[in-house]
């Protein structure tokens, strides 16, 4: 089984909305039509994304930390979305466990981003059918990209490399590897909706510095300096210097 | 959540429509078991004529839940596919069911065909057994429709199971008012037997949608802030969600109405759909004046569109807690 998905390191995202604008030229692009916008250059511009950049302060002033939290379709393993779906086109394909819409069989009802506890899919105002992030499956199996860019257009995009691309059900993968070692998590687990994306934690770089390792106990430079009684003869020394 | 209109309207109607047949059906029973008087079949056909309107009334404001009218011709039918899994696909096969059986049943008694099926040797098997499988259908419909919003965890206002079973009893007690309005004017003898059931499903409406608020205003959110983005800290707030002229997560999610504006919904739907009703049914009863009943049904439906709108605008969905500020 794979399970295809994004890993996101909070620790190095620096909020600069690459993705989310190469994520909507990619897909307004491609063969399943725009995504509209709706007042591009009005008051109150509005637009269909799959992918959001938010920004959250952590903490309270002196202390505080902002973290930058990109958002899109989690790709849940057990994904709420899809069973209630009425008439079949929000669905999970099994070869690698990306949900998708149908967007010729939606009949835009809205049932499914009501549950979805992310907010992750958006209702296309125009096409008046639900959309949501499809990991770039237009992209990541087209051949005639070279290999290595066969990625979403958000990972390729992302200028801090902080979004990995993998199959999470692969234990040797870089992003399995990344969720065991740097202590990758999912969001709101209370649902039990197994998201496949996980968060990398923003982590400090410490070094700790014990008081003894400030005094070098062993120092033999200190040797020398012992101190010790000195007669006020004169010596060899002072006849030389 | 934002309340549609073609959902308030399409809830309330079909709630009206299987109420009202409910009652027919009962009296038809009844009258077969000879414990009320027998009713024309003039009485029934026209009967059930008002409760298709009603049903189609609720299709006709479903069509406007869809994304497009024309999806109800194109593509409509692709939503009884899921029923396995779907219970708003599991509503789209019981709807029409529902309709259809309400159609048969008007047509048995506006052609006055019978059979004796089982050899009883009595007038009415047909009808009957038309009736019984109407009334499974007409409560499977209610069950159906209560799910569709009970069955989302993620909705704790609805994750529960009052949700059906205000759905069921709202929908009976306004039917059963119609009813009662309908009978003063063609079947006197039956104003005293579907104005008490009534008084009685509202009343038990009363409680079940009274529980169901004191359970909504305890609820324990399930979600935080700190699940939200998964940082263990007690002070986490949101600087910016990412965009500056909304989207479809901060239209959809929100009733974009005051908390003053909600509260007084709420008491106006507890009073026009429980108790000016009960009082009009009540001095309808007494008094005999059949124009009572019409009123206590025009007041209950409008308290309906109250309650649903109320009920929806009530939900509260985890996801606002990425859509809290613009920044």
């Amino acid at each position: 089984m794979t399970q295809l998905a994004l890993v996101i390191d909070l620790n190095v995202c620096v909020g600069c909305h690459a993705c989310v604008t190469s994520c909507k030229q990619w897909n307004t692009s491609g063969q399943a039509g725009p995504m509209f916008d709706d007042r591009p250059y009005g008051e109150n511009p509005t637009g269909t994304f799959f992918n959001r950049v938010q920004t959250y302060e952590v903490g309270e002033f002196p202390c505080t930390e902002t973290i930058h939290f990109p958002k899109s379709c989690l790709h849940c393993e057990d994904a709420p979305c899809v069973p209630v779906c009425p008439t079949g086109a929000s669905y999970k394909r099994k070869e690698d466990g990306i949900v998708l819409v149908d967007y010729d069989k939606c009949i835009g009802c809205k049932y499914c981003s009501w549950a979805c506890p992310y907010g992750a899919r958006e209702f296309d105002e125009n096409q008046k059918v639900m959309k949501k992030c499809t990991l770039c499956v237009d992209r990541i199996y087209d051949e005639r990209i070279p290999e290595d860019r066969r990625k979403p257009a958000c990972v390729i995009s992302c200028p801090t490399s902080a979004r990995l691309f993998g199959d999470v059900h692969d234990p040797d993968s870089e992003v399995s590897v990344a969720i065991r070692e740097s202590g990758g998590y999912q969001l709101m687990p209370e649902w039990g909706t197994k998201p496949a994306n996980h968060y990398l934690p923003r982590r400090k770089t410490k070094m700790h510095i014990h008081a003894d390792e400030l005094t070098r106990a062993d120092n033999p430079l200190k040797k020398e300096d012992i101190r010790h009684e000195t007669s006020k003869d004169t010596t060899l020394d002072d006849w030389l210097m | 959540m934002h309340p549609a209109f073609s959902v308030i309207f399409l809830t309330t109607l079909i709630g009206v429509g299987q109420g009202l047949f409910l009652a027919l059906f009962s009296a038809q029973a009844y009258g077969m078991a000879k414990i009320l008087p027998a009713q024309s079949n003039a009485f029934f056909a026209t009967g059930s004529f008002l409760a298709l309107l009603f049903l189609l009334g609720g299709l006709f404001a479903a069509v406007f839940h869809l994304g497009k009218p024309s999806y109800f011709i194109t593509r409509a039918w692709r939503g009884m596919t899921q029923w396995r899994t779907s219970w708003l696909s599991r509503e789209l096969i019981a709807m029409p069911i529902m309709i259809g059986l309400v159609f048969i049943y008007m047509a048995v008694y506006y052609f006055g065909l019978d059979a004796d099926l089982y050899g009883w040797g009595v007038e009415g098997q047909l009808p009957l057994t038309v009736g019984i499988a109407t009334a499974v259908a007409a409560i499977g419909l209610f069950v159906c429709t209560g799910m569709i919003y009970a069955a989302v965890k993620f909705l704790q206002e609805w994750a529960c199971a009052l949700t059906p079973v205000n759905y069921f009893l709202l929908g009976t007690a306004s039917g059963f008012t119609f009813a009662t309005w309908y009978a003063a004017g063609g079947a006197p003898e039956l104003v005293q037997f579907f104005g008490t059931w009534a008084v009685v499903l509202t009343l038990a409406g009363l409680v079940t949608r009274a529980a169901a608020l004191f359970r909504n205003g305890r609820i324990k959110r399930k979600s935080t802030m700190q699940t939200a983005i998964g940082v263990r800290h007690t002070k986490v707030q949101q600087k910016s969600m990412g965009m500056m002229g909304g989207s479809y997560n901060t239209r959809e999610y929100t009733h974009g109405k005051t908390v003053a504006f909600l509260k007084s919904v709420k008491w106006i739907f507890l009073v026009l759909v429980f108790a000016v009703p009960v009082l009009l049914l009540w001095a309808g009863l007494a008094s005999g004046d059949g124009s009572l009943f019409l009123l206590a049904f025009v007041a209950q439906y409008v308290g309906l569109l109250f309650e649903r709108w109320f009920f929806f605008a009530q939900a509260n969905h985890p996801q606002n807690l990425y859509y809290q500020i613009v920044g």
